[in-house]
């Protein structure tokens, strides 16, 4: 293989994994603050794609997705105050099986509100035929946005967490929510503001890789199997090693198919994160003893 | 009469008009089943096939059906999902006891119900591609999409012409893809072109710049797309992305001016086989098909406001041969069948139709046309 094919293959990876990573680290910041994963995750990047592309002919592209994000932040707001914060009994398996439920509403209700059309956001630099050369290989520009979104979200959430107060307070209620709650937080808000961030967050990738994945009512989905299972393999919690797994399974991939038919590709990306959760079932960047605390 | 007693036999008589108008109704309608994935990945095909259905229908009802038995159009949304097919059909066949079934929009969906159609001697006229479709025989089973292998031959017949002998092939992993996959392979060597690469994508895939890198590495001289989900329009930007400037051939999928839209730029100069619905405007007013192509043409747009595109024109095709076959063999499902199996020189948006026995599909090579995309446009395709 030569140099430029290498570089290549490395590229295709990079781009997946970068998809890949923006996704799941939205499922890390509901389960930073409630333990739980929100299986409605890729229904989020959904809604946020489809609103801005809705509002995209009308106003300019950046008043466009942050109308999007912040439209998408208030559903996931709604979310909480209607049903998250009634469960009688919020248990970690109840909860899930609600956002289940959610999802599935949310796709049906895009459905009607849309159509079963497949809409993209214009890319943001360029257009559809733009690519840039590094060394003897070619890259679509929209690629380094992804790739810089995830990065100001990574280092966003970071500060986030370890230095301000309503950040802490939202570690406080996962590591132990009556804990927490003694301590004075106000437990119910902070998983409001939780299931805000991640909808934020989901409807901002939403956007910036609609123009290459192209978004229709039920894209969230298969998006959202595959961010599970970074965040899985980077450690659940956390968006570093988030992005640490979603290029691993890209490049995985990419070079899986280097060798083998395409085909072949999911198989081998999904053994591989198998194995290395036989060997640490708290992902590359979990640590063991938090793992053992959490009830999920 | 005690008053209980009155007020059952009161019931009684109230009944006996409804009784009789249904029967009345029931005599005068022909009830047709449709399985559409009007939602789905094959959303594409579905959702214009409905439309058409229900606006052909209105249209057929609205001049006093047939004979003047009234059309009822009772439509399934399979979602693509071919069990879903399977159990539409079963409940259209055994409990609406429909006269006919149009549909499914996808040829793995037609394959699933094939058999059952077959034994439940309900005619099926499906709106899938696939050749096997039709191949072999079926009875009751009849296709009007456009065959897999002329499709194939057209493409090959340019890439001839353009002197293209090695070629890499990417088709998505759904019965249409597969089918045309098969198709592409079994007549290359016939046409004396070499396949250099042979890949399957899954249906969903949002980036194929990977498959395309290994594509590239060959040194193929154009590459093949068999596809008919939204990938179509993905894998024209990956390859521009990567800087390949080989020409992009696509199936008759790709005959929805939405891809092209999706594609944007990237679809210039994407060559592929269709009917001739998306260039209706260019043809010459004496081509036997100008008037049907136009007059659907007019209406889709005008009751729905979006472009039309050859899947509705698919559906188009499979409700009026079956109209046309009970006109000509009157509601009995068998003389129905056998006026399709018989029918001739019918004009739809697909082609000239001319069944018979051994071809239960009654379009040729003719059908196609090669197009391209010039200015965000379908244009012919001119051989330079």
């Amino acid at each position: 293989m030569s140099f430029e094919q290498l570089l290549q293959y490395l590229l295709s990876g990079v781009t997946n994994g970068s998809i890949y990573a923006i996704v799941a680290i939205g499922f890390n910041i509901i389960y930073n603050t409630t333990g739980i994963i929100n299986f409605a995750q890729g229904e989020f990047l959904m809604l946020g794609g489809m609103t801005a592309i809705s509002l995209s002919p009308y106003v300019p592209l950046p008043l466009a997705i942050l109308i999007a994000v912040i439209i998408t932040a208030m559903v996931g707001a709604v979310v909480d105050f209607l049903i998250i914060r009634r469960l009688k009994k919020p248990t970690v398996l109840n909860m899930v099986i609600v956002t289940i439920g959610l999802s599935i509403i949310i796709r049906e209700i895009a459905l009607h509100l849309w159509d079963e059309k497949v809409r993209s956001l214009p890319y943001f630099t360029g257009n559809e035929v733009t690519s840039i050369n590094i060394l003897g290989a070619y890259i679509s520009p929209q690629v380094l946005w992804v790739l810089g979104v995830s990065a100001v979200i990574v280092i966003f959430l970071g500060v986030f967490f370890k230095f301000t107060l309503t950040g802490r307070s939202m570690r406080a209620c996962a590591s132990n929510i009556t804990a927490a709650r003694l301590c004075g937080i106000n437990t119910r808000n902070m998983v409001t503001i939780s299931f805000m961030l991640s909808a934020a967050i989901g409807a901002l990738a939403g956007c910036v890789i609609s123009p290459i994945t192209q978004t229709q009512y039920d894209c969230g989905t298969s998006l959202a199997i595959k961010g599970f299972a970074v965040a899985i393999l980077g450690g659940l919690g956390n968006s570093t090693g988030a992005i640490i797994g979603g290029i691993t399974i890209g490049l995985l991939e990419a070079f899986s198919i280097s060798v083998l038919p395409l085909a072949y590709k999911d198989a081998i990306a999904i053994s591989i994160l198998l194995i290395i959760l036989f060997l640490r079932p708290s992902g590359l960047l979990g640590k063991k003893e938090a793992v053992e605390l959490k009830e999920f | 009469m005690s008053f209980k007693k009155f007020c059952i036999a009161l019931m009684c008589v109230s009944l006996i008009p409804g009784a009789f108008s249904c029967k009345k109704q029931a005599g005068e309608t022909i009830k047709i089943g449709a399985i559409f994935s009007v939602t789905g990945p094959a959303s594409f095909l579905g959702a214009p096939e409905a439309k058409t259905a229900e606006m052909m229908v209105e249209e057929i009802n609205d001049k006093g059906g047939i004979d003047g038995k009234m059309l009822k159009l009772i439509v399934k949304d399979s979602a693509g999902d071919p069990a879903k097919a399977i159990s539409f059909a079963k409940q259209l066949i055994e409990e609406d006891k429909v006269f006919a079934i149009i549909g499914p929009s996808t040829s793995g969906e037609t394959m699933k119900i094939k058999a059952i159609c077959e034994e439940g001697k309900t005619i099926l006229v499906s709106c899938a591609a696939a050749e096997v479709i039709v191949n072999p025989v079926a009875k009751y089973v009849f296709k009007s999409p456009q065959k897999d292998s002329d499709a194939v031959q057209s493409i090959y017949n340019v890439m001839k012409k353009k002197g293209i002998k090695s070629i890499g092939i990417v088709s998505s992993n759904d019965g249409y893809g597969t089918a045309g996959k098969d198709q592409l392979e079994k007549l290359a060597k016939k046409n004396g072109i070499q396949i250099l690469i042979s890949e399957v994508y899954d249906k969903k895939a949002t980036d194929l710049t990977g498959v395309l890198t290994k594509l590239k590495a060959k040194n193929v001289q154009a590459v093949i797309n068999w596809s008919i989900v939204p990938a179509q329009s993905i894998i024209a930007k990956n390859m521009k992305q990567l800087n390949m400037d080989v020409p992009l051939f696509q199936s008759h999928g790709f005959g929805n001016i939405k891809y092209v839209k999706e594609a944007g730029e990237a679809a210039e100069g994407i060559i592929f086989p269709c009917g001739r619905l998306l260039i209706a405007e260019d043809l010459p007013e004496n081509h036997p098909q100008k008037a049907v192509l136009m007059k659907y043409k007019k209406n889709y747009e005008s009751e729905y406001g979006e472009d039309a595109s050859t899947f509705g024109g698919h559906a188009y095709d499979s409700l009026m041969i079956l109209v046309e076959g009970i006109k000509r063999g009157g509601a009995d499902k068998e003389k129905a069948r056998g006026a399709i199996e018989n029918m001739k020189g019918f004009a739809g948006t697909g082609g000239i139709f001319n069944f018979s026995p051994a071809d239960h599909n009654g379009l040729d090579i003719n059908a196609f046309e090669m197009l391209t995309v010039k200015g965000g446009k379908f244009v012919k395709y001119e051989d330079k």
